[in-house]
């Protein structure tokens, strides 16, 4: 692999950057794989990656059904953050965070992993309760937080309404410093150009339409360029999964639904850090090309097509003008809607199936971005290992049968 | 003193400016003057001012290239005081008007420093060499901790505008429009298919993007060339047109609106621009009131026309970003519309017959065509023929390969090409010229047509991309005109007419008689396909041929792209930002993927296709919120009794979308103090709560008592009429989610009362149910929260106190606990329910919400004599948390079973129809005994003054506060308080296996490093009989 630096991009620049080598490879399928990754998000691209480095299994596919990254990783808001409420789930959420801190160095790719910190504000005496008891909860599982009153909220973003006279006053706010955003593509490219390094097969513009079974057991997967072997295959395919367990034969409790985004006209620097708000219900952060990203809940209906109604747009966009009066002249430049896969108690499931040697890694919903090292780093390790990662384990699809739930609602309505 | 230069690039006569009306206005500070029906954008041209900005990327001098919505350069700060400011103006857009100030974004222009703009376009020229598409990825990535801090500046250097740093003195209003068919565009195709729907008696709505309607219309030359509609001048033809449709009762017409978004089921979202011609804030009128500055019409229309013209492609040749470089169809424009010459000497690059238009406006307005290069061998359409006549030099199998210049075009490089080898053939000739205008053909305005997901198509007879007419999401949608690849008029006229009548008959209206108007003949030749045009150096080494100027995108960094890997024109886009921009791509789109098509050895078709999103142009915030800010963000509910709470002094608090009185300070009491006196006013004489706000949700209907069966977890079946319970609601995770006491009013007839913020929830969650699942079941659910008021009268006087008012018996034995009675309080007709909260005695009045406030206050006019004491809510859940009596989203958070809470007795798990929870309920995780379990704390006393102790509300608890980080957490406290009646601070808490751990201590780690004490008790503090509630 061609290794990337400032030195190098200066060289390339004397010989008209005509000798850049392909980030990646266009490979045919092969027969058979070792494992075969369904999905080339993120997470099916972080998986491969992982599996290859730390496993040494590096006879894999990763087969995507448009171009990689190009779901809800190319359609997220991108923010990261660690701090949730339940130890299952802040555990799983804390070891992304710890990969996303040397991850540029790791894939030797930068992914603009940009620590500005997250604020989720409070606007109720119960919003201020939940508040003090997540970021208790993070002191003792020893992620960073505090709380903050609305003072030093204001101190930190100038430019929102702190006063005591907006609908819904701000009455302080829970802050992560280690918190941010990071650029969605980049972790897509970054991964994939890692994976294909250590020789994974990114197979691009091939569906998985089916999955063979022998004796109970996965033996390969149908895909719109034929039959390719493998006797372990991980599905990664977020919004998709409902329809992907359904082909192997069983169900899962998720429902698709979309969500949706969208972003300003760029702007001259106004907001420092990622504000998220329950309560008034937005959330909002400035990218580094100026414009401000934007977002709120899903669409209640569901669907596969991704886009969603103008309602939400119109009710997103009101709560960061309550949140930000100022922003009012501002001007909306685009809107797109992703379809993500929502569990009944907002978590993931990681887990193996009914089918001997499939194991699927779903229901990430609204907030999976963040988790994508982490995601694919202990997917990687179950795939490997054929039984889950100790952080994965609360994560079993058979949660939803024993009642073993993970509530994550009450801590983050707004799930990012 | 003014300062200001003779418009000498104005024309002399022709154009639709009013040259009597000039306007003043400044630019970075300088004063200017346009004259009405100036853009901004022309006014600046006709001012000379080359430079409008700097590239984002490259710090490169940028000016106008074109004249419209895909204008990708001209993006301006407006206004003229602080809140006024608006970014990111498209001048081309934006109408002058008098006092009009405009700044560019970016810095160096901006700063107009002479040093500075010298220097840093040449940095930018060579710095380009440095920052790939890419480069960030590439770099900036060691130290690792260093990263931050290149961000910073990388973020110093983003961003167009600026954002006001005051709030918005204007409003915004919200139309909702129904109509039959939605012409959008109103050039002759949309002028026409409107003109037949409107005939036909359709209701229609025609809007244009412009400041006038007529589209193309508006720039015809007025000279020979420009064809007749049945021998009328189009203008002429224009007027009448629009004269017939505003004569139509049922006929909306609306310029300056743009249609931004299409939504599933012809939904389109209209933008009206009110008064942003006027001023940057809107004029207040002649009644003294703000006019609204924007509309945003919400149309449903059975039929939308999309009649949205076509953009005009540039060709991408080396240094094609200096200004002076244009599109050939803004260079007419400007000298049609506005009479403003872009320069003195133009050079045309072409590929098709329409763009010589350019050259021939040029010639009438006295000006030097220093040569046509089109890059066909034998072009010959009668326009072609017209230069001919014109003399104008017209080199043939050529173009324009390369502009000299820098911060103004000062030369073309002009060679023969061979479009297929992509390669110069020919010597290269060097032009002397200040403008170079350019037409790679016309890309059909598709936007729309594609914001539903309906991809365009590829077309090799437009050499453009199609609407996807007839994909399931554009169903009622058509398209006509240039927007569907019709360029010559009489097809548009043609297409336009049977767009119309398709829309008519699809509403169902007998079509009118109208005849498409005959169109004078003009000979096109076909056009020849060219995107990048070949340089004698090969793409990667010459100098930059950009694509996307607004993002600096240029064919090397394309290439680049593909060379890297990036084969998916999705890839491409992200890679190098090409289309990210707020023109959204509009000019370079097209060109981009023709670059990478090359690169890849494709077609374009295989490359992919384009994909675009709401909006078609940029909307301000304001006008999506609407109404819907300040105040009225989200409805605040008051209840009867506000102007009394208010007069009072009382502290709110906001429960949903209620104000609630939290407390009544008296004098300089803190909340504590007031908190402290009101609840040993309650435990020792009476006091009053308004709970109005409880939801209250009136429930009748054959079924009425098994859907609470149902929806509830215990039993409702032998209820009496007369008599109320309380009750417990899971999700159908066995979770509790509500809870309320209901009152049997009748047989067929009950009132629920759930908890002030969830009323509506669970309103919706019980419709839910009963329309999708229990279709059978008999009964009707109605809201009637703000229906009634609701004082609870509670404390030891209060049988007295309420029976002062009413001639409701009040008995203990005629009128026990947990009934109901109806009969007269204070003269009003009411209710009054015998339920208690607090632990004591307690009647909860309810009349007619008028009343309340009369009620209310003849009430406190009996009270005195008793000590009545008003409390708000904070009292409300110290007396409660006393009791051990749960707050439904304190106590709970969605993970705990009524089992959970201790509130077995309240399950019916042997009810005969099953309920919602139930099954989830019997699941073996929720049913092992070291759940989370609710019981009390009591803060452990070491020293006096430690029973002011009070608990954190979300302090974790653990059993072992010696444990290393992660520290494992059995629970934490979901209520606390500080008692007066008991004299200490106590709490209610969820602990694992907590109910069998009564008198242990647990512990609870403070934030800065302490550790608290506490010892579990029973849930419940005072008075555990309940006798108190039973005198
Ligand atoms: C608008 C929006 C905002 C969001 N904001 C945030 C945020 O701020 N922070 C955060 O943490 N999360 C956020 N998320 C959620 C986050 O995007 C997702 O949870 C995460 O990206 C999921 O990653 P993935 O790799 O699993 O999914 P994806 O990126 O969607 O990848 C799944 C891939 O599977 C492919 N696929 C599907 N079916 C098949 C098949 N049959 N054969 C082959 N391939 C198939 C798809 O094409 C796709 O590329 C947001 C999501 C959206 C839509």
């Amino acid at each position: 692999m061609q290794r990337y630096s400032g030195f190098g991009l200066v060289k390339h620049a004397l010989s008209h950057h005509e000798h850049w080598q392909k980030v990646w490879r266009s490979p045919e399928p092969k027969k058979e794989y070792d494992v075969i990754i369904v999905g080339g998000g993120g997470h099916g691209l972080a998986t491969a990656y992982y599996l290859a480095k730390e496993h040494g299994i590096t006879n894999i596919a990763v087969i995507e059904k448009g171009w990689l990254g190009g779901g809800n990783t190319a359609r997220n808001t991108t923010i990261v953050r660690s701090n949730y409420l339940w130890d299952e789930s802040a555990a799983l959420y804390e070891h992304s965070m710890k990969l996303w801190e040397g991850l540029s160095q790791d894939l030797n790719y930068n992914v603009m992993f940009s620590q500005r910190g997250v604020l989720n504000l409070g606007h109720t005496l119960q919003d201020m309760r939940d508040i003090q008891r997540r970021v208790n909860a993070n002191r003792l599982q020893g992620i960073d937080g505090e709380v903050l009153d609305t003072q030093q909220v204001q101190d930190l973003v100038p430019a929102m309404d702190c006063s005591a006279s907006t609908r819904y006053p701000v009455l302080g706010a829970s802050w992560q410093p280690r918190g941010g955003v990071a650029r969605h593509d980049a972790v897509a490219w970054g991964f994939a150009r890692g994976a294909d390094s250590l020789g994974v097969d990114l197979i691009q513009q091939t569906e998985v339409t089916g999955f063979r079974k022998q004796d109970g057991a996965i033996v390969g997967v149908e895909t719109s360029r034929g039959f390719i072997g493998a006797k372990r295959v991980g599905v990664v395919t977020a919004g998709n999964s409902g329809v992907m367990a359904e082909k192997a034969g069983f169900r899962l409790p998720l429902e698709s639904h979309p969500l949706q985004a969208l972003v300003s006209e760029p702007l001259k620097p106004i907001l420092d850090t990622v504000v998220m708000s329950n309560h008034v219900h937005g959330y909002v952060s400035q990218s580094d090309k100026g414009d401000l990203v934007i977002g709120a809940g899903i669409d209640g209906y569901v669907g596969y097509g991704q886009r969603g109604s103008y309602p939400t747009i119109e009710h997103t966009v009101q709560a960061i003008i309550e949140l930000f009066p100022i922003f009012s002249r501002v001007r909306m430049n685009r809107q797109w809607g992703g379809i993500v896969d929502t569990c009944p108690d907002a978590c993931p499931i990681i887990s193996k199936t009914p089918v001997k040697g499939l194991f699927f890694n779903c229901g990430w919903g609204t907030g999976g971005f963040k988790a994508t090292p982490g995601s694919g780093n202990i997917f990687a390790w179950t795939l490997a290992k054929g039984r889950a990662h100790p952080l994965a384990e609360p994560f079993a699809y058979d949660r939803f049968n024993s009642g073993k739930l993970i509530d994550e609602h009450g801590a983050a309505g707004v799930a990012h | 003193m003014t300062e200001t230069r003779t418009p000498s690039r104005r024309t002399s006569s022709g154009g639709r400016i009013n040259r009597e009306t000039s306007l003043n206005f400044t630019f970075n500070g300088k004063r200017y003057q346009g004259l009405a029906g100036d853009t901004l954008a022309s006014a600046l041209m006709a001012n000379g001012v080359d430079v409008l900005n700097a590239s984002f990327k490259y710090a490169r001098p940028r000016g106008l290239v074109a004249a419209g919505a895909e204008e990708p350069n001209a993006i301006l700060q407006l206004g003229s005081t602080e809140s006024g400011q608006v970014p990111n103006v498209r001048a081309t857009q934006q109408a002058l008007y008098d006092g009009l100030e405009a700044h560019a974004v970016s810095g160096w222009v901006k700063s107009q420093k002479d040093l500075m703009s010298r220097f840093l376009p040449q940095v930018g020229k060579l710095g380009g060499k440095f920052m790939p598409p890419g480069f960030y990825y590439k770099t900036f990535m060691a130290p690792a901790s260093l990263w931050m801090t290149y961000e910073k500046y990388i973020r110093k250097a983003a961003g167009l505008g600026r954002s006001p740093l005051e709030n918005d003195p204007d409003i915004y209003d919200h139309l909702h429009q129904h109509t039959d068919v939605l012409v959008i565009g109103s050039g002759p195709a949309g002028l026409l298919a409107a003109l037949v729907a409107a005939r036909s008696g359709a209701r229609v709505i025609l809007c244009d993007e412009q400041e006038e309607l007529g589209g193309s219309l508006l720039s015809m030359s007025g000279d020979c060339l420009d064809q007749t509609l049945d021998g009328q001048p189009a203008s002429e033809w224009r007027d009448a047109v629009l004269a017939e449709l505003a004569a139509c009762d049922d006929v909306l017409l609306l310029p300056r609106t743009t249609a931004n978004g299409y939504h599933d089921h012809n939904f389109v979202t209209l933008h009206e621009r009110r008064t942003e011609h006027q001023a940057d804030i809107a004029p207040v009128n002649s009644r003294g009131a703000r006019q609204a500055r924007s509309r945003l019409h919400r149309v449903r229309a059975h039929r939308v026309i999309m009649a949205t013209g076509a953009h005009e492609r540039p060709l991408v040749y080396s240094h094609n970003d200096v200004p002076g470089n244009m599109i050939a169809g803004a260079v007419t424009t400007y000298l049609t519309r506005f009479g403003v010459a872009a320069g003195d000497k133009l050079v045309l690059s072409v590929n098709n017959d329409h763009a010589y238009r350019a050259a021939l406006a040029w010639k009438a307005a006295g000006r030097d065509v220093v040569a046509i290069a089109d890059a066909r061998s034998a072009p010959s359409g009668a326009l072609v023929e017209a230069a001919r006549a014109a003399g104008i030099r017209i080199i043939t199998g050529a173009a324009v390969i390369e502009a000299r210049g820098d911060r103004r075009v000062t030369g073309a490089r002009v060679a023969a090409i061979d479009i297929d080898g992509f390669k110069v053939t020919g010597e290269v000739e060097e032009l002397v010229c200040d403008t170079i205008a350019s037409s790679g053909g016309y890309s059909p305005v598709v936007h729309l047509a594609a914001h539903t997901g309906a991809r365009p198509v590829w077309s090799d007879e437009v050499h453009g991309f199609l609407p996807a007419l007839g994909a399931p999401m554009l169903k009622g949608f058509d398209a006509c005109g240039a927007a569907n690849g019709s360029f010559s008029l009489e097809d548009v006229l043609v297409a336009a007419y049977a767009s119309g009548v398709a829309a008519v008959e699809a509403c169902e209206y007998p079509v009118a008689d109208t005849i498409v108007p005959a169109v004078s003949a003009l000979v096109e030749a076909p056009m020849l396909p060219l995107y990048q045009v070949p340089h004698d150096k090969p793409t990667a080494r010459a100098p930059k041929q950009f694509v996307d100027l607004q993002n600096d995108v240029t064919a090397a960094g394309i290439e680049l792209a593909t060379r890297e890997g990036f084969e998916s024109i999705e890839h491409v886009k992200r890679y190098t930002a090409m289309g990210f921009g707020t023109d959204q791509g509009k000019l370079g789109n097209v060109n981009g993927m023709a670059v990478a098509a090359r690169c890849l050895g494709q077609t374009i078709p295989d490359t992919g296709t384009t994909v675009f999103r709401p909006n078609y142009t940029p909307v301000t915030f304001g006008a999506i919120v609407g109404r819907h800010c300040g105040a009225l963000f989200d409805p605040m509910r008051y209840t009867a009794m506000q102007e009394w709470h208010v007069a009072q002094g009382a502290k709110f608090e906001d429960v949903g979308q209620w104000k609630r009185p939290w407390y009544y300070p008296q004098g300089s009491e803190d909340m504590h103090a007031a908190v402290e006196r009101e609840c040993l006013a309650v435990r020792e004489k009476v006091g009053v709560l308004d709970a109005s706000t409880l939801g209250k949700i009136d429930i009748t209907g054959r079924d009425a008592r098994e859907f609470l069966n149902r929806i509830y977890t215990n039993a409702w079946a032998k209820l009496a009429v007369g008599k109320a319970r309380y009750g417990l609601m899971c999700h159908d995770d066995g979770m509790v989610m509500d809870d309320g006491v209901t009152t049997c009013l009748a047989e067929d007839h009950f009132l629920m009362t759930t908890t002030t913020g969830g009323a509506a929830a669970i309103l919706e969650w019980m419709e839910l149910w009963h329309q999708t699942e229990w279709p059978e079941l008999d009964v009707q659910m109605t809201s009637v929260t703000d229906h009634w008021a609701t004082l609870t009268v509670t404390g030891p006087e209060a049988r007295a106190l309420v029976g002062e008012l009413t001639d409701i018996d009040l008995d203990r034995d005629n009128f026990k606990f947990m009934e109901v009675r109806e009969g007269m309080i204070a003269d009003i007709p009411g209710r009054i329910f015998r339920i208690s909260f607090t632990g004591e005695l307690s009647y909860e009045l309810n009349v007619p919400a008028n009343y309340g406030q009369y009620v209310w206050e003849t009430l406190f006019a009996k009270g005195e004599k008793y000590g009545l004491t008003p409390y708000g809510t904070e009292t409300m859940h110290v007396l409660r948390a006393e009791k051990g009596f749960i707050i439904v989203g304190q106590d709970t958070d969605g993970s705990m079973t009524p089992e959970d809470l201790g509130m077995q007795w309240c399950v019916g798990y042997n009810k005969p129809y099953s309920w919602i929870g139930k099954r989830a309920l019997t699941r073996p995780d929720t049913r092992r005994d070291d759940r989370k379990q609710m019981i009390g704390l009591i803060p452990r006393r070491k020293k006096a003054g430690d029973e002011r102790i009070v608990l954190q509300e979300g302090a974790q608890i653990v059993f072992d506060p010696d444990h290393a980080i992660p520290m494992p957490m059995v629970g934490h406290v979901t209520s606390s308080y500080y008692s007066p009646t008991l004299g200490h601070g106590f709490a209610l808490a969820v602990v694992k296996g907590g109910s069998a751990r009564i008198g242990e201590t647990v512990f609870l780690p403070q934030a800065d490093g302490s550790t608290l004490e506490a010892e579990i008790t029973a849930p419940v503090f005072y008075d555990k009989k309940g006798a108190r509630q039973n005198v």
